[in-house]
C-alpha cells in the first residue's frame, strides 16, 4: 500500500517536471490511470493533428510561415500545446478551457496511445515517425533561442563544436554552403561538427557543408540534429514497443481501439475490389480518356505510344488498373499485348515481366496484395528519371509542358491559368481536383481528392456510365459522403459517449476513418 | 583479331572452362569475406545467379570459397549478382521465421547506365554505346569519386565496367556498409543534381549560393564540356540538338540564327548568362544547368537506396556482349576502352595458345600437392590471358583495403586483452 502510494506520487512528480517544459522528448511513459473515454478523445485528436501535419507538408513549404500559422491553429482547435511562451504552470491569468498544463498532459499521453497502434508494422512506423518527426520540427522552431538552449541541456544534447581557427579556414565554404549564412553570421554563431549519418536530412538538401564525412552545422540550424535524434529514439522505442504489444492486444477493450487508430492514417486503400472484372480491357482507352486523372491518362497513353513503361510506371499504373476493377488475367493479357507490340516478344514478357504483375495481386514473392497509390504517395515518393512517365503531372511536370498537354486535352485558357497558379502554390492535388472540375463541368466537386482511384469512382459516378459498377460502390461513397460532412461532430461525440457505446462507436469512428 | 569475336550462343561452352580456370575465385572470397573481421560476413551474404533461360535463382550462400567454387562450376551461371549480408544464411530464408531475416549490410553501390542519357547523347541510343558518349562515364566516375572520397570521406571504392553499357561503384568502407537505407538515399540524392523524367526540360536548375559539390562538380565537367559536347557531341551544331537546347534558353533563338558555328553559338550563351548576372536573380546560373544537364552522372537512385538491392558482381560475364565485367583502374581512366574489355571467347582463347615453357613447368610441380598445384595452376591461367592487368588491379584495391582490416583485428584483439 504504501509504497504503491509513494510511487504514485513519484510520478505526479515526475510528470509535473515534464509538463513544465514547453517540448519533451518523449522519454517517460505516462503513469497515470486515465479512463477509457479519454484514451480514446486524446488518440483521435493526435491522429488529427499528425493528420493535419501530413496534409500540410504536401500543401506548403515546411515552415514555411503559413504552415506554421496552419498547423498552430489546428493544435489550438484541437486543444495541444501551441505556444511555447505559455511556459510556466502557474500562469497568472486563468484562461477559459483546458489548462497548459492540460495541453501538455494530453500532448504527452497521446503520443504514446500512438506509439502502440502505429508500431505494428514497417508502413505504419514510417509513417507515425515522419509525422511526429515534423510536428516536433513545427514545435521547436517556435522555441525562442533561449528555450532552444534550455532544452538541449535538459535533454543532455552536446555536439561538438568547431575551433575559431578552422572555421576561419573553412569560411567561404561554409557561406557557400548554407543559405542565409554570411560572413558576419559565420563568425557570429558556433558550427557543428557532426558525422553525416546523424544529419540526413541537410545532407539530402545539401544545405551544409560536408567534407570527409563530417557536416557542419550552423547554430542556426541546429534543429536538423536535433530532429535526427528525436527520430532515432522514436524509431528504437517504436521497435520496442512492439514488443510488448502481445501483451497489449489481450486487453479486449483496447485492441479493436488500437487496431481502428492504425488504420486510419491510410483513408480508404482502394485494395478491396468490389468490382473485379466489371471493366473490359476494351473500354479502358475510352475510359482512360474520360475518367483517369492525368497522371493515369500520361501513363495510360505513354504505354500505347511506347509499347512499354518502367518499372516505376507499370507499378504506379498496375495498382490503379487493379483498384479500377481489372483481375489478374485480365492485366496480364493487358500489359502482354501492349508490350509485345514493341520491343519486347511473347517469351521475354512471360519470362520478365509477367512476375512483376503477379507480383502486384500478391502471387509470388512475399504475397502482399499491394495498394494502388495514394496521391500523398506519387507525388512524395520514388520521383521519375530519365525515361519514366509516372509521378504526378501537377508536380513532375515542367509547367510549361503541363500547359500544353492541357490545352491539348482542351481545357478552357482561365481554367489552366487556375490550374497552374495552384501548382505554383504547390498544391498539387487541388490542381487535380481543378482539371476534374473542369472537365466534368462541375463547380464544385463534392470530396476532397485523395486518391487517383478515388477520382475514377468519383468520375464514373458523375458520368453515371458503368451502370452496375455504379451500385456497386455508390453505398460506399454515400456513407463516405455523410462521415465527411459531420465527420469531426461524429468523433468528437463519440469520445464523449460513456464505454458501453464503445462498440457502436468504433464503427462510427470507421465511417470517419474512412474520409479521413 | 577474329578470335575476340564473341557469339551468344558460344556462352554455355565457354562458361564452364571460364569457371574452372579463369574466374578468380581467391580474391572474390578475400573481398567478400573483408579479412572475417565479422562473423559470417561471407556466409550471410547473398548471391544470385541467372541461369540459362533466364532462370533466376535468389539467396544462394556459401559457407567456404571451395563450396562457392563448387556451385559456380556445377551451375555455370550466365550472370552473377551480389546481394546484402542477411541476419541469417540465404540458402536458408524460408526456414527462420518470417520478419527475422533481414538485410542487415552490404556496400553502398552506384549505377550509372548510358541508356539514361538518351534525351543527351546523338551519337547512340539505348544499349548502344561508343567511345564518344563514354566520356559522359569517364566525367560520373571523376565528378562522383571526387565527391565519396573529399565529402563523404570513403576510401575504398571500386569502379567497375558493368559489361556493355555503364559503370558501378561498390564503396567497401565499412561505414559505407553499415549505412541505413535511408542515409543511402540521402547520399544518394545529395550526388543527384538532374531531376525530373519525360515530362521535364529543364532538368537542373541551380539556387544561390550554389553549394561547394557543385563547384567541384562543374569543374570536372567545365574540363571535358567543349571537347565532349560542343565537339563530340556537337550539341550546338546538328538540328535537333540545337532545338533541345533552344528550349532551354529560348532568349537566344536570334543570335543561333545569325551564329552557325558551335563554339561561337556557345559563346552566346556564355554572354547572356553573364548579362543576367549583372540584372536579374533567377535564371542567371542557366549556362552551369546547361553543362550539368548535358554532363552531370545521372544515378540509378533506387539501385543505391535499399540495402537488400541486387548488383551485377564483377567478373560476371554480361551474356549479351561476352566481355567481363571487370575493375576499372582510375589512373587510366582517361584511356580506358570499353571495347577492349576482353570477352569470355577471347580470354578462353588465349588460354589455349600454348605458350613456350609451360609443359616444363608443369612436369617439375609433379610431387607438390593437389591442391596446391591446382591453384597455381589458376593462377598461372589468368595471367597468361588479358584478364591478368584487371585482376591485379583487383589485387591492389584488396591490399589497400586489407590495410584498414589489419587496425581493426589489432584493435579488436587489444580490446580482448583487456579482460
Amino acid at each position: 500500500m504504501l509504497f504503491s502510494g509513494r510511487r504514485r506520487k513519484l510520478a505526479v512528480n515526475a510528470q509535473t517536471e515534464i509538463y513544465g517544459q514547453p517540448l519533451q522528448f518523449y522519454g517517460q511513459p505516462p503513469l497515470e490511470n486515465i479512463s477509457l473515454s479519454e484514451f480514446e478523445t486524446f488518440a483521435v485528436d493526435r491522429l488529427k493533428l499528425l493528420k493535419t501535419v501530413e496534409t500540410l507538408g504536401v500543401s506548403y513549404v515546411k515552415a514555411s510561415e503559413q504552415y506554421s500559422f496552419k498547423l498552430m491553429n489546428e493544435s489550438k482547435s484541437l486543444n495541444f500545446p501551441y505556444r511555447p511562451e505559455a511556459g510556466s504552470m502557474d500562469d497568472r491569468k486563468p484562461q477559459p478551457g483546458p489548462t497548459e498544463y492540460d495541453k501538455r498532459r494530453k500532448d504527452h499521453i497521446s503520443h504514446f496511445i500512438l506509439r502502440l497502434a502505429y508500431c505494428q508494422t514497417e508502413d505504419l512506423r514510417r509513417w507515425f515517425i515522419q509525422q511526429e518527426v515534423d510536428l516536433f520540427r513545427h514545435r521547436f522552431s517556435e522555441l525562442h533561442p533561449k528555450q532552444k538552449l534550455e532544452f538541449l541541456h535538459r535533454n543532455n544534447l552536446q555536439y561538438d563544436t568547431i575551433s575559431v581557427e578552422e572555421k576561419k579556414a573553412l569560411q567561404d565554404k561554409l557561406i557557400s554552403s548554407s543559405a542565409g549564412i554570411s560572413g558576419i553570421t559565420v563568425e557570429d554563431q558556433d558550427f557543428y561538427k557532426v558525422p553525416f549519418q546523424d544529419a540526413l536530412d541537410v545532407v539530402r538538401m545539401r544545405k551544409v557543408y560536408l567534407k570527409a564525412g563530417y557536416v557542419y552545422i550552423p547554430h542556426q540550424d541546429i534543429v536538423t540534429i536535433v530532429l535526427n535524434d528525436f527520430r532515432t529514439r522514436l524509431s528504437k522505442a517504436l521497435a520496442l514497443t512492439a514488443r510488448s504489444l502481445p501483451a497489449v492486444h489481450s486487453d479486449e477493450r483496447l485492441q479493436p481501439l488500437l487496431n481502428h487508430l492504425s488504420h486510419a492514417y491510410v483513408g480508404q486503400d482502394y485494395s478491396i475490389q468490389k468490382n473485379v472484372g466489371k471493366i473490359s480491357l476494351e473500354q479502358i482507352d475510352s475510359l482512360s480518356a474520360k475518367s483517369f486523372p492525368l497522371c493515369m491518362r500520361q501513363l495510360h497513353q505513354a504505354l500505347r505510344e511506347n509499347h512499354h513503361l518502367r518499372h516505376g510506371g507499370r507499378m504506379q499504373y498496375g495498382l490503379f488498373l487493379k483498384g479500377i476493377g481489372l483481375s489478374l488475367e485480365q492485366a496480364l493479357q493487358f500489359w502482354r499485348s501492349e508490350f509485345i507490340r514493341g520491343k519486347v516478344d511473347a517469351d521475354k514478357f512471360d519470362k520478365a515481366y509477367a512476375y512483376s504483375v503477379r507480383h502486384m495481386f500478391g502471387k509470388e514473392g512475399k504475397r502482399t496484395d499491394y495498394t494502388p497509390f495514394s496521391c500523398m504517395k506519387v507525388i512524395l515518393s520514388n520521383p521519375p528519371s530519365q525515361g519514366d512517365h509516372h509521378g504526378c503531372p501537377f508536380r513532375h511536370s515542367d509547367p510549361e509542358l503541363l500547359k500544353q498537354k492541357l490545352q491539348f486535352y482542351k481545357v478552357s485558357p482561365s481554367g489552366i491559368h487556375q490550374i497552374l497558379e495552384l501548382v505554383k502554390g504547390m498544391h498539387y492535388q487541388l490542381a487535380c481536383q481543378k482539371y476534374f472540375e473542369l472537365t466534368h463541368n462541375v463547380e464544385d466537386a463534392t470530396f476532397s481528392l485523395n486518391h487517383p482511384n478515388q477520382y475514377f469512382t468519383e468520375s464514373q459516378k458523375l458520368l453515371g456510365t458503368g451502370r452496375d459498377m455504379k451500385r456497386e460502390t455508390d453505398g460506399a461513397q454515400r456513407s463516405q459522403e455523410n462521415a465527411s460532412t459531420k465527420g469531426s461532430s461524429t468523433a468528437r461525440e463519440a469520445a464523449a459517449k460513456p464505454p458501453q457505446q464503445i462498440a457502436e462507436m468504433t464503427e462510427e469512428l470507421d465511417s470517419f476513418f474512412q474520409d479521413a | 583479331m577474329p578470335c575476340s569475336d564473341y557469339d551468344p550462343a558460344s556462352l554455355p561452352d565457354l562458361l564452364p572452362l571460364y569457371y574452372r580456370r579463369l574466374f578468380p575465385f581467391s580474391q572474390y572470397y578475400r573481398w567478400l569475406s573483408y579479412g572475417g573481421v565479422q562473423k559470417n560476413y561471407f556466409q550471410n551474404r547473398e548471391f544470385s545467379f541467372t541461369l540459362k533461360d533466364d532462370i533466376y535463382v535468389r539467396y544462394q550462400s556459401f559457407s567456404t570459397q571451395s563450396e562457392l567454387e563448387k556451385e559456380m562450376q556445377k551451375m555455370n551461371p550466365y550472370k552473377i549478382d551480389i546481394g546484402a549480408i542477411y541476419s541469417h544464411r540465404p540458402n536458408q530464408h524460408n526456414t527462420v521465421k518470417s520478419g527475422t531475416f533481414q538485410a542487415l549490410e552490404k556496400e553502398l553501390v552506384f549505377d550509372i547506365d548510358m541508356t539514361d542519357y538518351d534525351d543527351v547523347r546523338s551519337c547512340c541510343s539505348a544499349a548502344d554505346i561508343c567511345l564518344r558518349c563514354w566520356t559522359l562515364m569517364t566525367i560520373a566516375i571523376r565528378i562522383l569519386d571526387r565527391a565519396l572520397r573529399d565529402d563523404f570521406g570513403f576510401q575504398h571504392l571500386l569502379w567497375v565496367y558493368s559489361g556493355r553499357r555503364g559503370v558501378h561503384c561498390w564503396v567497401c568502407d565499412e561505414a559505407a556498409r553499415k549505412l541505413s537505407s535511408a542515409a543511402r538515399s540521402a547520399v544518394a540524392e545529395y550526388l543527384s543534381l538532374v531531376k525530373g523524367g519525360e515530362e521535364t526540360v529543364k532538368k537542373v536548375v541551380l539556387t544561390d549560393p550554389i553549394h561547394p559539390f557543385i563547384k567541384e562538380s562543374l569543374a570536372v565537367v567545365e574540363k571535358y564540356f567543349p571537347q565532349y559536347a560542343l565537339k563530340d557531341q556537337d550539341i550546338l551544331g546538328r538540328k535537333e540538338s540545337v532545338d533541345k537546347v533552344l528550349a532551354l534558353v529560348k532568349e537566344l533563338q536570334q543570335a543561333f540564327q545569325k551564329d552557325k558555328i558551335p563554339e561561337s553559338r556557345w559563346e552566346h550563351v556564355l554572354d547572356q548568362a553573364l548579362d543576367k548576372q549583372g540584372t536579374t536573380k533567377k535564371g542567371q546560373h542557366f549556362e552551369k544547368e546547361i553543362m550539368l544537364q548535358y554532363c552531370y552522372p545521372r544515378l540509378d537512385v533506387n539501385v543505391s537506396k535499399g540495402v537488400n538491392h541486387l548488383l551485377k558482381s564483377p567478373f560476371s560475364v554480361h551474356p549479351k556482349t561476352g566481355r567481363i565485367s571487370v575493375p576499372i583502374d582510375l589512373k587510366e581512366l582517361e584511356t580506358f576502352d570499353p571495347f577492349a574489355v576482353p570477352t569470355i571467347s577471347l580470354i578462353c582463347e588465349e588460354l589455349d595458345r600454348p605458350k613456350p615453357g609451360e609443359e616444363q613447368s608443369e612436369d617439375t610441380n609433379k610431387n607438390e600437392d593437389e591442391k596446391d598445384a591446382a591453384e597455381k595452376r589458376k593462377v598461372r591461367d589468368y595471367k597468361r590471358t588479358s584478364l591478368a592487368k584487371y585482376i591485379k588491379h583487383f589485387d591492389q584495391f584488396l591490399d589497400t583495403m586489407a590495410r584498414s582490416w589489419k587496425g581493426e583485428l589489432l584493435k579488436k584483439s587489444d580490446l580482448q586483452k583487456d579482460f
